[in-house]
């Protein structure tokens, strides 16, 4: 049974901050939760998955954000509490839905989780989606501790439900991914079966509706900023005529910075959890006695622009400063030395700030990086060799555009295959305007869960336009990235999952391509010679790579393959192993004259270098060992 | 573990702050070594906050998680800043440095784990000796054993963590007793692993109260 399913109310768990969102909404009675997996969300999906295999809970990992939000509109229109989470890029291809969504509105509490990414530690950008909240005019909310996600979570629902409009939790991944102590409250039941009630002059949004939606939109903005005004979620502290405004976890940092720094007295601070509309009447209250203010957010001036804007309306005079030089960046996540170094420098009183330590100079030498690389035994590295070889055969020069998931690790070497990136499926459209405007040989990859994402479109688009280039499908049988979770072309099914299969061969063919080859990547004279007639070749064509992720294969068995493999006395100078393939089971002895050696602890037994190297033979003649 | 002197009343100071930050390679549980942490911390009535990083654990990435304790809100250990750090691996103990000050712990295994530029001659590994020389007379005590031998002795080569904890726990610089790690450590393990879990948290411990494994400033 999952944790969150237990426990009484009033009891303290530690939770990461995606448990306590989904603790919250089952606080709230949630009946439906769809999502796509993406770094800092994915165990909102991940626990919400398990807990609907063991109650009544409906759930999907949707094959797009924009789907996800799509399906869950569609039951909170029917009355149910629906949830909707994903990573802040998501929301870009949710965007389409969301703007409308928020003239639609909903009749069920609806909470749409935007987990944003400073710093960029597994996204491909870091924007600020506290401006969605703006865009749309959708109420938000953003919590900075794992309590504060649950209690905002719960009150969320109740708010949407009051205002009829979705209402956005927009997190971070220091939030999302950060356990603290979560007081319960008591587990809801949830409804039975909704009902769509007809009133087509409310909710299809042609010009005429839409004129009077975007009415209401503004009515319920007017009555969303006067229950921020009043919200329990922006608190203020302490005392003086100085003043910090913040928001986020950067208000974590910010309250620490003051007891340490002596400031507790002297400076006002206000925590605002309620951000979109900005409580102005607060605000204005707040900065009126104080002389200056320092705006303490991540990313973007969000709150900063917002001050400015009401102390101008105010006529007040007080210095607001955040971003700028000597003050805050717009880049990256803060800690809490940052934030206090600024706060002490901007009120004026000493910090004694710590020296960090240099370990490289200390050392006095370089410290050899620790680089993250596929699996020993992933199936993306054998296909990424064969289509190196093709090339080198060929004497062609291949342009890679990839797309978003474990195998954007090609970029780095020794497989360097990966040259152009924008984000979910733009390997596919991005080669077709390549190849266009080129006549180059363009060789496009992506993942299957990627392909069901953003690539089908993209596909038929090229079939339609009779666009000149290879696509590789890398197809492991599930969204390895992320943590294995499903989608519609999975064949490595998490135990119990209950999806129809929709294998990717038949989707591609439908689509119209007439060029297809299907390979087992560890097979390597059949996907060399694939690879080759497929580059050769003209027009569209589709390469299906098909293996599966050995990582989860492995896990989902519970078997280990007992093969493994070790490099024979003939082994010379050669290195195409190195240069080439760079599987992290291959190792030089240390020592100038270093033999080449294969680790049998980290050797995955997938029996892929031997097919392509004389001098790689099986342990015990070609048996597993014990 | 279990003997009197390692009985401390449960919120002993709850506010006295503490920042504790592992750092290991992906694959050695440093994710489990916080959470355990935190969750001791909890049932003996502090206010734990743990901060992970995940995304690279299963790739061969630098792993690092933050345990904070006290009077602190931030999840977050700034450069310079932590009071205790728990090294999965030579080379991170080391890199680890940045987070030290001259008053800091650091219980680091001398086991290496190469990185794959190193595998493949393109970088040096730094002498094991040389980086734990210059890393004692910087910090202000360094508890450093081969942890990964440990494990290996407890039958249970991945727990590492466990034997860290076990050292850890033996310092008597936490303020939360080794019971209280221990009784969590026993809800949280397989049936299967609890035995050489808990031997390997108990070889840890050995090891810490071996004054040949200190260097203290």
């Amino acid at each position: 049974m999952s944790v969150l399913l237990t426990g009484s109310a009033g009891e303290r768990r530690l939770f990461l901050g995606n448990e306590a969102i989904v603790r919250g909404a089952l606080e709230a009675g949630v009946a439906l939760v769809t999502t796509y997996p993406g770094t800092p969300a994915s165990e909102i999906g991940d626990r919400c998955y398990g807990i609907s295999r063991q109650s009544d809970l409906k759930f999907e990992f949707s094959t797009n954000e924009k789907v996800a939000l799509e399906v869950a509109a569609g039951a909170a229109a029917c009355g149910w509490r629906v949830l909707c989470a994903m990573k802040h890029v998501g929301l870009n291809v949710a965007a389409d839905a969301l703007m409308t969504l928020a003239y639609v509105g909903v009749k069920g509490g609806m909470v749409i989780v935007s987990a944003d990414d400073p710093s960029l530690f597994s996204s491909q950008n870091e924007q600020d989606n506290r401006y969605y909240a703006r865009l749309s005019g959708l109420p938000m909310l953003e919590p900075a501790t794992p309590e504060a996600a649950k209690a905002m979570t719960v009150a969320a629902f109740a708010l949407s439900e009051q205002l009829k409009v979705p209402v956005l939790l927009r997190t971070t991944t220091r939030v999302n991914h950060t356990r603290g102590p979560v007081t319960l409250g008591k587990l809801a039941d949830r409804p039975g079966p909704g009902r769509f009630h007809k009133d087509p002059f409310r909710q299809v949004m042609v010009p005429a509706v839409a004129r009077q939606a975007h009415v209401r939109l503004l009515a319920a903005q007017d009555q969303a900023r006067a229950l921020a005004e009043t919200s329990e979620f922006n608190e203020i502290s302490g005392a003086g005529a100085w003043g910090i405004v913040t928001s986020g976890v950067a208000g974590t940092y910010a309250a620490d910075a003051l007891t340490e720094l002596g400031l507790t007295g002297k400076v006002r601070l206000l925590k605002l959890g309620f951000t979109h509309p900005l409580p102005a009447a607060l605000l204005g209250d707040f900065l009126a006695p104080l002389t200056k203010v320092l705006v303490v957010e991540e990313l973007e001036p969000y709150l900063e622009d917002g001050l400015k804007a009401i102390a101008q309306e105010r006529g007040l005079a007080v210095t607001i400063r955040g971003k700028g030089p000597g003050l805050f960046s717009r880049l990256y996540e803060y800690h809490p030395g940052l934030v206090r170094e600024v706060v002490a420098r901007f009120f004026g009183v000493a910090s004694e700030a710590a020296v960090p330590l240099a370990p490289e100079q200390i050392l006095e030498q370089p410290l050899p990086d620790r680089p993250p690389n596929l699996c020993a035994g992933c199936p993306h590295r054998a296909m990424y060799y064969a289509m190196k070889i093709a090339l080198q055969d060929l004497g062609v020069e291949g342009i890679f555009p990839t797309d978003i998931g474990c195998y954007t690790l090609g970029l780095l070497p020794p497989l360097s295959m990966a040259d152009f990136l924008i984000c979910m499926g733009s390997s596919i459209s991005t080669a077709a305007g390549i190849s266009r405007a080129t006549g180059q040989k363009v060789v496009a990859f992506i993942g299957d869960s990627t392909f069901f994402h953003a690539g089908l479109p993209a596909l038929v688009n090229a079939v339609h336009q009779k666009h000149d280039f290879l696509l590789v499908i890398l197809d492991n049988g599930t969204t390895a990235m992320t943590g294995h979770q499903p989608h519609p072309g999975v064949s490595l099914m998490p135990p119990g999952y209950p999806g129809e299969h929709v294998p990717i061969k038949r989707v591609v063919k439908a689509l119209g391509v007439e060029q297809l080859w299907v390979v087992n990547p560890f097979k390597y004279k059949e996907s060399l010679a694939a690879a080759k007639e497929a580059l050769n070749a003209s027009g569209i064509r589709v390469l299906i790579s098909e293996a599966p992720c050995h990582l989860y294969a492995q896990r989902l068995s519970g078997k280990k393959r007992t093969a493994r493999f070790q490099v024979t006395q003939g082994c010379g100078e050669c290195r195409d192993c190195l240069d080439n393939f760079g599987c992290p089971a291959m190792y030089l002895e240390p020592g100038d004259a270093g033999q080449l050696q294969i680790d049998p602890e980290l050797c995955s037994g997938c029996a892929f270098c031997v097919q392509w190297c004389e001098n790689i033979r099986p342990v015990g003649a070609g048996k597993g060992r014990e | 573990m279990t003997t009197a002197e390692n009985r401390k009343p449960k919120t002993e100071n709850p506010k006295k702050s503490l920042r504790i930050f592992l750092t290991g390679v992906g694959g050695q549980g440093t994710l489990l070594a916080s959470r355990l942490l935190g969750e001791a911390a909890l049932a003996a009535g502090y206010n734990p906050m743990v901060s992970e990083t995940h995304g690279m654990a299963q790739r061969g990435g630098i792993v690092v998680s933050t345990v904070v304790l006290g009077d602190l809100q931030s999840p977050l250990i700034s450069p310079g800043e932590a009071d205790i750090v728990l090294g999965f691996e030579a080379l991170e103990a080391f890199r680890a440095l940045d987070r030290c000050h001259d008053r800091t712990l650091l219980i680091a295994n001398t086991a290496t784990q190469v990185p794959y530029p190193v595998a493949i001659g393109q970088a040096k590994y730094p002498s094991v000796a040389e980086m734990f020389q210059r890393l004692a007379a910087r910090v202000g005590a360094l508890l450093a054993f081969d942890a990964g031998a440990l494990a290996h002795e407890s039958g249970s080569p991945l727990a590492v963590n466990m034997v860290l904890l076990g050292a850890l726990a033996a310092t008597d610089s936490l303020p939360i007793a080794a019971e209280d790690i221990l009784s969590v450590i026993r809800t949280r393990t397989k049936e299967k692993f609890l035995a050489s879990n808990l031997k390997a948290f108990e070889l840890g411990a050995a090891a810490a109260r071996d004054p040949g494994n200190w260097q203290r400033r």
